[in-house]
């Protein structure tokens, strides 16, 4: 007790009151320095303990220099001024004796005075009323604590709500329309957004019906769109929906004639898109999704479609990830779809055709790596080599831009014409490449042969005649020999009931004129500014639809320029200068027939194409030989 | 018998007291020596109220006037009574023999109806014995000193003449003592050295008496540890000081440790003079009730001891109020102690209080149908007839705990008063019902920003403005209706105004100067305290700086500075009919003030500290004061008496709060508890216990059935007033004695714990229709 008492209160030594003194021009004698010194721990304390009823006053709970002041002022003693300041004056000690003084810091007024930032003035004290409890009840709850969500959702926001969802998932198309632009620009759905993402996770109870899905993943992108939500930890529910989308073997996939393709290219796209512009909000989703991707690639059990929807997913992830997962994967992934495309039989023609999507997602997967490789290659690259590309593989656009114009080379599958200009083409743009992007080239050459069209230095005004011709070199001299089983799809597609493009929106008039290829997809995925649509290599009309805003133009340019340069009358140019895919790879084409089987001209066309196809399919094998 | 009083005056009223004198006389007189001594003319009453009363000394039927062969018998008997528990049966046997004479008249006297029970019990019962010896002894120790008649004439009504106050000493203490004059009396000197010994030797003395006295007794501990350490500080022992108080202070009760802080800082006998808790303790005696038997105990060994010291400090310093009956519990003795000056005398709080409410003024019906008619017609029937038995209701019941209706001068009713009225009562009609099924929404008023410190709040009656004090000096005053503040138009463009036009009120206003915020500038320092007029039309508020000013609500200007206090003003508060207001400050007096006086009409002085918190009662004829000497006054605005002390807070009091109906009383402190009080009978009636930091308001709602109060601890909670209020058996004996017993029931009555954010709640009020606003700045800390 009696220390507690001690320590109570502050006890000037004798010292200080001399050392006082002494500069202020007086000398004291210990005994009345040491009378003094006792007096001012009196008179301090008392006060401390006069200035606590001003404390208790101005209702606070902590004591200020002001109310010291006050207390002093009130007992005739001039107030300690310099002290007001709301922080606690921090005291350093002296290093050599025990000294201690209130850190006073300079204050540059100069840079004070000139400073940009001046800060406002402090807000204006208001007075705000709300209704903490009513009729006693909400008990428990702090004041201003938001109550439970239901509760704060006005009437408005839950017409809103039903009104949207409803319109999503109706089925008048403009609505729908009209509802997702809104969801993207409304700026006052944040309180919605969990019951949206809510929605967005009923994916996985309508895996059936591909329509809904789609909407969904539409719903989705309007939502990561939206510049005024907030994710936050939504980030991580949506993606989950998105990867479930892309990776699953979805009810609806069950029937070869529902498109779930596009499904998954354009979840892909919208799994890239979260990533890229949400990424940082939840960590290591990165490491996550790469890692859910891997095992389902690496899990030989799943069906193609999976490996599919894997695949554009590393792509639309960015070459990074394609290099870091798919790359290494491949040699031991390839035998299991050799298998496939290499089984002839009957009734493995629906795998087998499974089996071409997954190998045109490879395909454009790992030219996107090549290019993204080739751009990081010192003193390679053409124009597009530049700003563009500055982030390599972060942003997957460039990449597109690199990967279109090899279509019209593919399209051009048509090999013969051009092989010599190819072959130097080829050999000019590889050159100059880093020996471990030759390797990679090399590698992969081994799986793909001449399928593998990455077409360097493409960017638009030099691109047209060259890099076509590098694609076509190859398909002639050596064409990988595992594209071989190539032929036997194109037989098969011959068969097949065409159903894949069921998306309604393949209305397009692909045949006709030379433009056709970009229209084409449009109307399949309008909404979409894809801006990395190159991984949606698998299917051909995908592949077209995708072009953001200028790039379509470009394409077409491209692709006119190419053709133009192509001496080929008798491939259906027209055709999609959609995809250097198809060119070389019969599925895709089938694919496209598809398409061009409703609209009418088709048949035509598809003779084309499989004409194309076979020519392609024809090298194919004679290349492999011949390697 | 004896109340030390130095007034003589007042000894003789009650009676001549053998024990004023300082040496007090040898006590303990053995109780054979009664019969000789005492000529028994007590002795009768005293058996026959003994017999039944545990009180003894306050015999319940006074005794006829016995004959003095009477009184010999029962004294005889009390003898043998005394001889036979003594174990003495030869001279029992003796004495029997020798009264054999009186043997018939001894039984005739059993046979008295009177005595009947005790006498018949006294020969075998020993319980019954021991009273009737108790009886005689005490009957035989005030014999020994004092006049035999006196005794026996005033020994029914004892009680009640030790309770006649000295002359109402306790409404006012001196302002400002003459400081010498109050040190001298620390001048006798003792041995300092033998302090602690004094000390320690009444320590073990308490430590060791029956559980009964201990409780009472150790009230005794603090103001002597006080008064002896003054003592020796101002006789400059300093170091003797210093260890007697590092040596006892932990023995004090926790509540007295702000007042420990205090003293331990005082070493020196410069320090005294000014130190104001210091001088308290010197202008007051400290006042202690204490039942007869421990008073005796104590004294006794007092003077066994010969402990002059102690028995100085009794004397001089502290005031025992005594009180017949059974010793208090520790419990009672707590609810009532805790402050600065011990508890209230009981005859403090004996003062007729006039606590009714005052006939409402009636109003013409076409007034009422008028506004009617404004009103959208469907509720038109409905509404009409509630109104009207309200008003009927008010004015034909004359309460008859009300003062007469000009007790106090109260202002004129202006129209637009009556008009108000009116609106209250519409109003009223419309009210919830509030109970524990039924609690109050709650709208809290979150001052944001307000770094400057919000200090102050009010709300008008009609809920429609909120004033804010600020710490900076500032009074805004928002309005939280749609409609914004205006101020009148200036002279110049008021003449120009058309006075005949209906709208006139509204054409005399200035809609350029309307805003939602005023802030009016005037003060130069903290402002503590704010208020409305019920009229809307002026505001208070009461500042570090000394002064209430008095504002204009219609210009936005001061009209006046009321200054008198000179030391910061801490409440102030206007009457429920205008006109006056109250102030209380620093310099330990409520002020009573009317608006058009630049002086004070009263000056109510008797706190021992600031007085920290001011409220007029609703009839507005009391004022009720709390303090920081920890205890609520209230005040008589006629003629400035004080009515009522209430102790038993433990700190300083920081809100009070009148029941509607004006019965009850509302209080909380510092140390986080509500105390409820009952006016009429001056007794403490409730405790509520919850909140965990300093109360800063509280509120009844408008019909009193539910009570509000917010403190610093960011909580508003709400208590079922009805039920605290409800079966109070306030018998006779508890209001005589001032003995409370409190229910413990604090959790029943707790309806309810709001929080805020955090927000210190700072006002509450309940508007028209009870629904309950609160007010706080938000604090970030």
């Amino acid at each position: 007790m009696a220390e507690r008492e001690e320590r109570r209160f502050v006890e000037l030594p004798r010292d200080s009151v001399r050392l006082m003194a002494e500069s202020a021009g007086v000398e004291l004698s210990d005994e009345v320095a040491a009378l003094l010194a006792e007096d001012v721990c009196y008179r301090l304390r008392e006060a401390t303990q006069n200035s606590s009823q001003f404390l208790k006053h101005t209702r606070r709970r902590r004591l200020t220099v002001e109310d010291f002041n006050r207390a002093l002022r009130w007992s005739n003693v001039e107030a300690v001024c310099g002290c007001g300041s709301q922080d606690s004056l921090p005291f350093r000690p002296l290093r050599e004796g025990d000294l201690f003084f209130p850190e006073d810091r300079e204050v540059n007024l100069v840079e004070l005075a000139l400073a940009t930032n001046i800060p406002k003035g402090c807000a204006e004290t208001t007075v705000r009323v709300h209704v903490s409890y009513l009729d006693g009840k909400g008990n428990l709850e702090p004041q201003g604590a938001v109550p439970s969500a239901v509760s704060s959702l006005t009437d408005d926001l839950l017409k809103y709500y039903q009104h949207v969802t409803r319109a999503v998932l109706g089925d008048d198309p403009q609505l729908m329309k009209v509802a997702l632009q809104d969801l993207q620009t409304n700026p006052k759905i944040a309180a919605l957004l969990p019951y949206f993402v809510y929605v967005v996770s009923g994916v996985k109870s309508v895996s059936h019906d591909l329509e809904q899905l789609s909407r969904l993943l539409h719903l989705a992108r309007s939502l990561i769109q939206n510049p005024f939500l907030c994710l936050g930890s939504y980030v991580c529910s949506l993606m989950g929906s998105v990867l479930y989308c892309v990776l699953e073997p979805l009810a609806a996939s069950i029937n070869p004639l529902n498109d779930h393709w596009t499904l998954r290219d354009y979840a892909a796209m919208l799994l890239g898109r979260i990533f890229w512009s949400h990424g940082e909000l939840v960590r290591g989703l990165y490491q996550q999704i790469l890692l859910s991707l891997q095992k389902v690639l690496a899990d030989p059990v799943r069906p193609l479609c999976s490996h599919y929807g894997a695949v554009v997913g590393l792509h639309a992830l960015g070459w990074k990830a394609v290099e870091r997962v798919l790359y290494p994967h491949l040699p031991t992934y390839w035998p299991n779809l050799q298998a496939v495309l290499d089984d002839y039989s009957v009734s493995n023609a629906q795998v087998k055709a499974d089996g071409h999507k997954v190998y045109g997602a490879i395909l454009v997967a790992v030219e996107r790596l090549l290019k993204a490789k080739a751009q990081q290659a010192p003193g390679f690259g053409g124009p597009e080599g530049s700003p563009r590309h500055s982030p390599p593989g972060q942003d997957p656009s460039p990449e597109l831009g690199f990967g279109r114009p090899l279509l019209p080379g593919g399209v051009g599958g048509g090999p013969p014409t051009s092989s010599s200009s190819s072959s130097s083409s080829s050999s000019s743009s590889s050159s100059p490449l880093s020996p471990s992007l030759r390797d990679m080239y090399r590698e992969l050459y081994d799986f793909f042969g001449d399928s593998l069209a990455a077409r360097f230095g493409t960017g638009a005004p030099r691109g047209p005649p060259e890099p076509p011709g590098g694609d076509r070199g190859h398909p002639q001299r050596a064409p990988g020999r595992r594209s071989r089983p190539q032929n036997a799809p194109i037989d098969q597609r011959h068969g097949e009931p065409e159903g894949r493009g069921s998306s309604p929106a393949t209305t397009g008039p692909a045949p006709p004129a030379p433009s056709p290829g970009t229209p084409a997809p449009a109307p399949r995925c309008p909404p979409h500014p894809l801006r990395s649509p190159a991984r949606g290599s698998g299917r051909v009309p995908e592949m077209s639809l995708c072009p953001s805003g200028t790039s379509p133009l470009q394409f077409r340019d491209r692709g006119a320029s190419n053709r133009a340069a192509l001496p080929r009358p008798e491939v259906p140019d027209e055709f999609p200068a959609a995809s250097r895919g198809r060119a070389r790879f019969p599925v895709r084409a089938a694919a496209a027939d598809d398409r061009q089987d409703r609209t009418g001209p088709a048949p035509l066309a598809t003779g084309r194409v499989l004409a194309a196809a076979a020519a392609v399919s024809g090298h194919g094998p004679g290349r492999a030989r011949g390697g | 018998m004896a109340a030390l009083h130095e007034e003589p005056a007042e000894v003789a009223a009650v009676q001549p007291d053998p024990d004023a004198g300082t040496p007090p006389p040898p006590p303990a007189v053995p109780p054979a020596a009664a019969p000789a001594a005492g000529p028994a003319a007590t002795a009768e009453g005293e058996v026959a109220g003994g017999g039944g009363d545990a009180a003894p000394a306050k015999p319940a039927a006074p005794g006829p006037a016995a004959s003095p062969a009477a009184l010999d018998r029962q004294t005889l008997v009390a003898v043998l009574q005394f001889l036979r528990r003594s174990n003495l049966r030869e001279s029992e046997e003796i004495l029997r023999r020798e009264a054999r004479l009186l043997g018939d008249d001894l039984g005739a006297v059993a046979l008295s109806p009177a005595s009947a029970g005790l006498l018949g019990g006294s020969g075998s019962d020993a319980d019954s014995g021991e009273a009737l010896l108790g009886r005689a002894t005490s009957a035989a120790a005030v014999a020994i000193g004092g006049n035999v008649a006196t005794v026996a004439t005033s020994s029914p009504g004892v009680a009640a003449v030790a309770a006649v106050p000295p002359g109402k000493g306790a409404v006012v203490v001196e302002d400002q003592p003459d400081v010498s004059a109050v040190l001298s009396a620390y001048n006798q000197q003792g041995d300092p050295t033998l302090y602690e010994e004094y000390y320690s030797g009444l320590k073990h003395f308490i430590e060791c008496s029956l559980d009964c006295h201990r409780a009472e007794l150790s009230q005794l501990f603090y103001p002597l540890f006080v008064h002896m350490y003054l003592e020796l500080v101002y006789n400059q022992h300093e170091s003797e000081a210093k260890s007697f108080f590092e040596r006892f202070h932990g023995d004090q009760e926790c509540y007295y440790q702000d007042d420990l802080r205090v003293l331990s800082s005082l070493t020196k006998k410069e320090h005294m003079k000014g130190n104001e808790t210091m001088l308290d303790f010197r202008t007051s005696k400290f006042v202690l009730r204490i039942s007869r038997d421990s008073y005796q105990l104590l004294k006794r060994h007092l003077q066994e001891k010969q402990n002059n010291q102690i028995w100085n400090i009794v004397q001089e310093h502290l005031y025992i109020d005594i009180f017949d009956g059974m010793p208090r519990s520790k419990q009672q003795i707590d609810a009532m102690v805790g402050s600065l000056a011990g508890e209230a005398k009981r005859e403090a709080n004996k003062a007729k209080v006039f606590f009714g409410l005052l006939k409402e003024p009636e109003f013409d019906v076409p007034l009422d149908d008028e506004d009617e008619e404004g009103e959208n017609e469907e509720g038109k029937p409905k509404k009409k007839k509630p109104k009207k038995d309200n008003v009927g209701s008010k004015s034909k019941k004359q309460d008859p705990n009300a003062p007469p209706q000009n007790r106090i001068p109260l202002p004129e009713l202006k129209d637009s008063d009556k008009l108000d009225k009116v609106m209250n009562m519409k109003e009223a009609a419309r009210r919830v019902r509030l109970g524990p099924e039924c609690l109050p929404s709650i709208c809290f008023y979150t001052f944001l920003n307000a770094y400057q410190g919000l200090t102050a709040v009010d709300i008008t009656d009609d809920s429609s403005m909120i004033v804010g004090g600020f710490a900076d000096s500032t009074v805004r005053v928002w309005s939280v209706t749609p409609k914004k503040l205006r101020s009148v138009k200036t002279a110049a463009d008021l003449s120009l105004i058309d006075k005949e036009s209906d709208d006139v009120l509204e054409r005399i206003m200035d809609e350029k100067t309307a805003s939602e915020l005023k802030i009016l500038y005037g003060h130069s320092g903290p402002v503590y305290g704010t208020s409305f007029s019920p009229d809307r039309n002026y505001l208070l508020s009461c500042s570090e700086d000394g002064t209430v000013r008095l504002w204009s609500l219609q210009t936005f200007t001061c009209l006046v500075g009321y200054k008198g206090h000179n030391y910061p003003v801490w409440d102030t508060q206007f009457s429920p009919y205008g006109y006056y207001f109250v102030s209380g400050g620093h310099d330990r007096v409520a002020r009573l003030w009317a608006t058009d006086h630049y002086q004070p009409l009263r000056i109510f002085a008797g706190h021992l500290a600031d007085v920290t918190c001011t409220r007029f009662h609703p009839n507005s004829n009391y004022i009720a004061t709390g303090s920081a000497d920890r205890t609520i006054r209230l005040w008589d605005v006629l003629n400035g008496n004080c009515v009522r002390i209430f102790t038993g807070h433990k700190g300083p009091i920081h809100s009070l709060a009148f029941s509607p109906n004006g019965r009850f009383l509302a209080t909380g402190a510092t140390d986080g508890r509500v105390l409820l009080w009952d006016i009429g009978h001056g007794l403490m009636v409730g405790e509520l216990k919850g909140h965990t930091d300093t109360i800063y308001a509280l509120r009844f709602s408008r019909d009193g059935e539910i009570l509000a109060s917010g403190s610093m601890d960011n909580t508003v909670r709400l208590w079922d007033a009805v039920k605290a209020f409800e079966d109070l058996e306030t018998d006779d004996f508890t209001t005589a004695t001032g003995h409370i017993n409190l229910p413990e029931n604090s959790q029943d009555l707790l309806l309810g714990t709001y929080m805020t954010k955090s927000t210190p709640v700072v006002h509450l009020h309940f508007t028209r229709r009870n629904l309950l606003l609160a007010a706080g700045a938000y604090s970030s800390q």
